[in-house]
């Protein structure tokens, strides 16, 4: 399925904030950095005014967020539509019982958390990071919430690498992004 | 499926009559073996108004000595889990705080009320739950946010600031060119225990010409005397917790 890609007028504000620093964490990787986007309070709004507009009034209660950056988008959306915030966080840092979903890397493997009871069967779901790579980490968060009984609606990302095909691993289920980098 | 804020509401732990419900997961003993010193017990708004008219962190109720309605829901909501991350610590969970939609949305305006209007255009939240507060605050206020992150992580260049440990030491790091000399800073971060990486906050943006207005947290753990660590700096807390670790065992 495509990934939705929004062309509000306010989105090329957002884009322009993003820095791309070259050779991190390692050479050939491109990295996309939405600290700068932070420091600009109209475009951090914008991002967050878009994601809202989208999702309020569909009857979303959860809003996951991936530790660590789906920590900063995640919160503001989830309340501003109403939803609690669920963060999904690397091995032994939540304190509570917890499931866990264990996903591959290029070498290796990582594992994803999420407290046990903190969704509810049926409730509906987000799934915010701030971006789309392969897509092993989304897909993984996913997993989480499907297990515990939630229905994940969409994931939503500012940023999406279209070319890692990240979004062919979503289960089919559908990808909101508002920026691609080519 | 519409759901009133009840509902929305999930108690993971009693502090009340009503046993959890049977699907939740209940670290805590059954309400009758709580002892209330156990729970976060909510307190008047306190903050430290140490300027240079006052004595040092001297602390004060809010005007008219009484506590913010709001509060009571919050304390409520944070769950204490024993022995995490290792025995003899209680630890203060703040996730149960964000199912609560009433409860996380209160905290924001809490500190929204507070710091709104008094110039700040920084808010600088604590990796990794200052991320969870500190946007809400810093857009309702119209200020940036600025991530103080562990170290390499961040991917520009950056400034570090090593704080001790009781074991050992730790850095958090900040991208230059975040701040500019001059500007007017909050820090968030979700709890001040001993105060070391608060004070490695405060240290890092005075560095580069930053006015740190205060640090502001959800809890606090008085014993631990935090408070002291900050300098001159005031501290702003919504829920004290005095928990007496000793007694459960």
């Amino acid at each position: 399925m495509s990934a939705v890609i929004d062309e509000d007028p306010r989105v090329n504000g957002i884009k322009t904030k993003i820095r791309v620093v070259p050779d991190f964490p390692k050479p050939g990787i491109m990295f996309q950095d939405i600290t700068t986007l932070l420091l600009d309070p109209k475009a951090f709004k914008d991002t967050v005014d878009l994601f809202v507009e989208r999702y309020k009034g569909r009857n979303i209660s959860v809003v996951a967020g991936i530790e660590a950056r789906g920590f900063i988008f995640g919160p503001p959306i989830a309340l501003a539509i109403g939803a609690k915030f669920v963060p999904l966080r690397k091995p032994k840092k939540l304190p509570g019982e917890v499931i866990s979903e264990e996903y591959t890397l290029e070498y290796g493997s990582d594992c994803l958390e999420m407290h046990v009871g903190a969704v509810d069967k049926g409730e509906c779901a987000l799934v915010v990071d701030d971006l789309i790579a392969t897509g092993g980490t989304l897909c993984a968060a996913m997993n989480l919430l499907e297990r515990a009984g939630a229905e994940v609606v969409e994931c939503a990302c500012l940023i999406e690498l279209p070319e890692l095909k990240g979004r062919d691993r979503l289960h089919g289920k559908p990808l909101y992004v508002l920026v691609e980098y080519l | 499926m519409i759901r009133t804020p009840s509902l929305l509401r999930r108690p993971f732990f009693s502090s009340s009559s009503s046993p959890p419900p049977p699907s939740s997961s209940c670290i805590l003993p059954p309400p009758s073996l709580l002892r209330p010193h156990l729970i976060s017990t909510p307190i008047s708004l306190r903050c430290s108004a140490a300027d240079s008219r006052s004595p040092p962190n001297r602390e004060m109720a809010t005007a008219d000595n009484q506590q913010d309605p709001r509060l009571a829901g919050i304390a409520s909501a944070i769950r204490v889990i024993p022995d995490f991350p290792k025995a003899g610590i209680m630890f203060q969970d703040i996730t149960t705080l964000l199912l609560d939609v009433k409860a996380f949305r209160d905290t924001i305006d809490l500190f929204v009320d507070r710091y709104k209007d008094k110039g700040i255009s920084v808010v600088a939240g604590i990796e990794a739950r200052g991320f969870i507060f500190g946007p809400p605050i810093a857009l309702a206020i119209g200020a940036k946010f600025v991530p103080l992150r562990k170290p390499k992580k961040l991917p520009g260049e950056v400034i570090s600031e090593e704080y001790s440990l009781e074991y050992g030491t730790d850095k958090i790091e900040m991208h230059v060119g975040a701040v500019q000399a001059g500007e007017r800073a909050l820090i968030v971060d979700d709890l001040i225990a001993t105060g070391g990486t608060l004070n490695a906050a405060i240290r890092l943006l005075e560095r580069v010409g930053v006015e740190v207005h205060e640090c502001a947290c959800l809890m606090e753990l008085p014993e631990l005397k935090g408070r002291d660590r900050l300098g001159d700096k005031p501290l702003f807390v919504l829920v004290q917790s005095s928990v007496d670790a000793h007694d459960y065992h």
